[in-house]
């Protein structure tokens, strides 16, 4: 068995439990939503280097990819959260040179980019088509429990991608980039197929995710599915977890997004606060995540 | 173009801004032969290396591996045909261990598990193989980068510099391995500052002075040659 395997059962299972006896049902969503995000910018900024700021513009692709399928072209709702995730890869083609660009380049790049994505959707000329500033109403197809399912699914499927990357020739090779894409080259490994690749499964997950979303809330206008926070959060959570691991960004985004509800809603003076300390202190003590405390006692973690 | 050269290549040039970097260089090589380079600082070596390997494209020229035209390949694809290279400044995927540095090779050449452990035995290696390999001294990770050259099955090695910051003994060492790979049919491109080490390894070597040849043929007839010794020394 693959390691990681029944880590990842583990966290789908707790998801598929949780209901039951949880209440909070949007809240259990939403962390699974961050899970998935978490796992998208961990496939790749933790296995190739690249770190998207912009990564929230496929989450928008996705909830507008969805929305528009079943609104426009009357898709059922599973196959529109395949045009989601379709859209979602799509922008991440167009974008594709600009894995071109390295650190902040990229970084400000994704980001530049998802802004114009968030203009073109939102402009109101354009609202016969993506309902402009006036956003999404998908009341006729809301279905909470369905909704639900389907990010349980896209979870598990979030952390197989993983698991496959941390077990797979594949993972090698796009850590092999990370690090020197240049020897990559000279090891054989095709790095521009490579890291596109890592490119577009990253964007199907922010796509599926978002197109998930777009279900559960059903209405909503575009600056929520763009907002740069979800970025930010997803890439906290990563970082605060430990990249290129598959618990890693599980940890950081249980904990991180747990305390951000937990005080973060209720007292956001002090929810920034401790945010704050927390991120400066896993810069300086810990720059590879939490879970690289866990290896640096012996343990081996996923 | 001589019909057995494994390597030919013409009038290659290669500029950077206003820097003539490679300015016309032509040279071949032939399977198992081994052709030193060497020239003052900034001369062209390194960038007739990077050229050669595809880190660079050429401006003009053709680089030809046995007649076929692969200027224009990208860096893997060269790989695939037989071209490899050690760095000056060593690149091993640093994160990773020892062993995963060359299954990442081998994967994708095709060698199987057991050419790793030949190849970690070969560059004496094999009680390393754990190591993360930002963990190894410079001496070390030169030579996983020549293993992870090798594990690629390679029919030009393209060698920067590589005994540079070698102590006597490992120089000797590296010398021998050399020495092995190139009677094993490979062509060897070796740069070198070290004339002491390049005299051990081959007789033939290639003058550069402002991206051009300025002398082919022995080292002892080089230490001679009125140019040569112009471009070293002054006037």
């Amino acid at each position: 068995m693959p390691r990681g395997v029944w880590f990842s059962v583990g966290v789908v299972l707790l998801f598929v439990v949780l209901p039951f006896v949880y209440g909070n049902h949007d809240l259990l969503f939403s962390m699974m939503m961050y899970l998935v995000l978490a796992q998208g910018i961990n496939v790749l900024f933790g296995f190739t280097g690249y770190l998207p700021f912009g990564y929230v513009g496929f989450f928008g692709a996705g909830a507008y990819g969805m929305s528009l399928a079943i609104l426009l072209l009357h898709f059922p709702p599973f196959a529109a959260l395949i045009a989601g995730a379709a859209a979602a890869v799509l922008v991440a083609l167009v974008l594709a040179p600009l894995l071109r660009l390295s650190g902040a380049y990229f970084a400000i790049a994704s980001l530049a980019a998802s802004e114009v994505l968030y203009y073109v959707i939102s402009n109101p000329h354009l609202t016969s088509i993506t309902q402009g500033p006036y956003g999404i109403n998908l009341a006729a197809v809301y279905d909470s429990s369905a909704s639900y399912a389907v990010m349980v699914a896209v979870l598990a499927l979030a952390l197989g991608m993983v698991v496959y990357l941390r077990n797979s020739r594949t993972g090698l090779a796009l850590q092999a980039i990370r690090e020197e894409p240049v020897s990559a080259g000279f090891a054989g490994v095709n790095v521009v197929r490579e890291r596109t690749r890592a490119w577009l499964m990253s964007a199907a997950l922010a796509g599926l995710a978002g197109g998930a979303y777009a279900w559960h809330v059903s209405v909503f206008y575009p600056k929520p599915v763009f907002d740069l926070n979800i970025s930010v959060f997803a890439i906290v959570f990563t970082l605060f977890g430990g990249v290129a691991t598959l618990s890693g960004p599980v940890v950081g985004t249980l904990l991180l997004y747990g305390l951000y509800n937990w005080i973060g809603i209720s007292q956001p003076q002090y929810f920034q606060l401790v945010f704050g300390v927390v991120i400066v202190a896993l810069v300086l003590f810990l720059p590879n995540g939490l879970v690289s405390l866990l290896r640096r006692v012996g343990a081996n973690v996923p | 173009m001589c019909p057995s050269a494994l390597l030919s290549v013409e009038r290659l040039s290669k500029r950077f801004g206003a820097f003539a970097a490679l300015d016309g260089l032509s040279l071949e090589l032939a399977p198992g032969e081994i052709l030193g380079l060497v020239g003052p600082n900034g001369s062209g070596k390194t960038t007739a290396i990077n050229v050669i390997s595809g880190v660079y494209t050429a401006d003009s020229g053709t680089i030809r591996l046995e007649g076929r035209p692969v200027g224009n390949l990208p860096i893997h694809r060269r790989t695939r045909l037989g071209i490899n290279r050690t760095f000056q400044v060593p690149k091993p995927f640093k994160a990773l261990t020892v062993a995963e540095n060359l299954e990442v090779a081998a994967v994708h050449s095709n060698a199987g598990r057991e050419d790793i452990a030949r190849h970690l035995d070969l560059l004496d290696l094999s009680p390393l193989a754990d190591r993360q390999a930002l963990t190894l001294n410079s001496a070390q990770q030169k030579r996983l980068d020549l293993a992870r050259a090798m594990i690629t099955r390679p029919r030009l090695l393209l060698v920067d510099e590589l005994g540079a910051g070698l102590n006597p003994a490992e120089l000797t060492r590296m010398a021998q391995m050399l020495q092995e790979i190139a009677r094993s049919g490979v062509a060897l491109l070796v740069v070198e500052h070290l004339l002491g080490f390049l005299r051990v390894l081959t007789s033939r070597v290639v003058v550069m002075d402002a991206g051009r040849e300025i002398f082919e043929g022995s080292l002892e007839a080089a230490a001679k040659d009125s140019r040569v010794i112009d471009v070293f020394f002054g006037h």
